[in-house]
């Protein structure tokens, strides 16, 4: 404690004295911030979540509606919908109708061009898909075993951080988070990223983003999925109603996916603007490079 | 100079990465063609298969709903109409002369008309059908108890699956007639019926009559309409395509509780 204070004190004399410029880094070292396992982990689940969002919209334009309720025949229209409407001369266009809106979205959503280049009724593009063609039972094969390793990854993952601490130590907040949690928001908003020593933890934000969808999302995912399955649904009957029914899950499982879709486009920002190959390598080879700041060298 | 090198670096990433897509999307294509690779993905769903069977106990009951869930219209989807004369004069009659044939690895086999079934112990229940498209409808169906019908047939030992034979082309040439089975485990769930009647109303063409099968732990492709004969059998390889129905020798599933 004293000795961190005494640095500080330090610190303040030699700001006073320097220019600005001059308190960059003038040096690096390599720190080792992800650990293999991690790493491996890390890049099967991206993987693994890029051919289930893919291979889910496939299986979505088998029936490209979301309902809200225990059917999707309730007396209630569908919250979302994509279709083609054909005009007089035989044109097609593709609608996409959410909450009774109707936008029109030709060339992407309800209608799109095959691999012959033919506008044609589809949901999602034809290279937003897993496999290319309308093809549901291959896409379900597809959905189905990545799901597994998914799970098993998940698993494997929650194990390996329990055991090695990287759960406590890495990624639950310490009270220190808590405190700086308005600090680290603003940080964000303003693109400001921690630099020197502190760039080898996550920042509070961070951590409660990586928990909310380790926790949370990803769970909640691989529960809603199952709660589309009529087998699963039989194992205690009506459980399915605790979030209003198997169509209401089935909006809930493509809502989820589009929040994890949320969380990858920002993660990957940030990846972006805090020192894109310097956080790609570390995630890569496991080595962060640390700037030693020159009044920080003993 | 360097805002020159910096668009075309852009430009190349954005295309390196635009490339990168296509390429892992033409393979997944390309994958799901090979004789090879689906059958590794199948192994996610044999997986499913057996940890469902696992898990879920042999007598679970599928969720029942009281009458204000009922869907005011129960959706057809497949076929509407068989287009098949056979079924197209006994529908014509009323199914007066339908019987129902069951036959296969059974000590007695049978001819039943649609008046005897329905002298049979039934059961009703309303129950949500989950097509494997994603949509779900909810409907009372009424119908003889399949495990009753099997144990007045009395089975052989050697009686593993139950297939159903139905009236439905599912060509325009009228081939391709539409087929289903099942195991012992589902044909004797206390739920699995041949209905006869949906919403208290005789079964309508649309769905099924004058009979189809309910099998309400698995999706809507396994329930077979405009069912006409049974046969027990203790392997399905032999038949039609040999995956154990119409869809599932398309490549669907032949377990489709997911």
């Amino acid at each position: 404690m004293s000795n961190c204070e005494a640095a500080t004190e330090h610190d303040k004399g030699q700001a006073e004295d320097t220019p600005k410029k001059l308190t960059r880094a003038v040096s690096r070292y390599p720190y080792y911030r992800h650990p293999l396992p991690i790493r491996i982990m890390h890049w099967s689940n991206a993987l693994f979540l890029f051919i289930l969002l893919l291979s889910g919209f496939n299986i979505f334009n088998a029936h490209p509606a979301l309902y809200w309720g225990k059917s999707s025949y309730n007396d209630n229209p569908p919250l979302v919908e994509l279709r083609a409407d054909e005009n007089d001369e035989g044109k097609l266009s593709g609608v996409t109708r959410i909450f009774g809106h109707d936008v029109t979205t030709t060339g992407f959503l309800g209608a799109s061009k095959d691999s012959s280049g033919e506008l044609t009724e589809r949901g999602f593009p034809s290279w937003l898909t897993i496999p290319d063609d309308q093809w549901l039972a291959m896409a379900r094969r597809w959905h189905f075993s990545f799901a597994w390793l998914l799970v098993i990854n998940g698993l494997a993952f929650v194990t390996y951080s329990a055991v090695s601490r990287h759960l406590q130590h890495d990624l639950f907040p310490t009270r220190k988070d808590w405190r700086s949690i308005g600090r680290s928001f603003v940080d964000h908003l303003q693109f400001r990223h921690p630099t020197g020593d502190a760039a080898k933890y996550y920042n509070v934000l961070q951590k409660l983003t990586y928990l909310l969808v380790i926790f949370f999302l990803l769970p909640l995912m691989i529960v809603m999925g199952l709660g589309m399955s009529p087998a699963m649904d039989a194992l205690h009957p009506g459980w399915v109603d605790i979030f209003f029914g198997r169509q209401s899950v089935r909006t809930i499982h493509f809502v989820v996916a589009w929040t994890l879709v949320l969380f990858v486009a920002v993660h990957l920002f940030e990846v972006l603007i805090s020192g894109v190959w310097n956080n790609i390598r570390s995630m890569i080879t496991g080595y962060y490079k640390v700037d030693v700041e020159a009044k920080h060298e003993r | 100079m360097s805002d020159e090198n910096r668009i075309t670096r852009r430009g190349l990433m954005v295309r390196l990465l635009a490339g990168a897509s296509v390429a892992v999307l033409g393979g997944c294509q390309r994958l799901s063609e090979s004789s090879w690779f689906p059958k590794v993905l199948g192994l996610g769903e044999k997986t499913t298969y057996k940890m469902q069977r696992l898990i879920v106990p042999r007598k679970a009951m599928a969720q029942e709903f009281p009458a204000q869930d009922l869907s005011p219209q129960f959706r057809s989807n497949g076929t509407a109409v068989p287009n098949n004369s056979t079924y197209s004069a006994l529908a014509a009659n009323s199914f007066s002369e339908y019987r129902l044939k069951i036959g296969g690895l059974v000590e007695r086999p049978m001819a039943l008309s649609l008046a005897e079934l329905r002298t049979l112990p039934s059961r009703t229940q309303i129950t949500r059908h989950d097509c494997v498209e994603g949509w779900s409808a909810i409907g009372k169906w009424k119908g003889a108890r399949l495990s009753v019908l099997l144990e007045a047939v009395q089975l052989k030992p050697n009686a593993r699956y139950v297939v159903f034979y139905c009236a439905d082309p599912m060509e325009d040439d009228g081939r391709s007639l539409y087929y289903e089975s099942v195991d012992m485990e589902d044909a004797f769930h206390p739920q699995t019926i041949l209905a006869y009647d949906l919403n208290d109303e005789p079964l309508p063409v649309k769905n099924g009559a004058p009979l189809r099968l309910r099998l309400e732990r698995q999706l809507g492709y396994k329930m077979a309409k405009y069912v006409m004969r049974l046969e027990i059998v203790d392997d399905f390889s032999r038949i039609a395509g040999g995956k154990g129905g119409y869809w599932e020798d398309r490549g669907y599933e032949w377990y489709a509780g997911i």
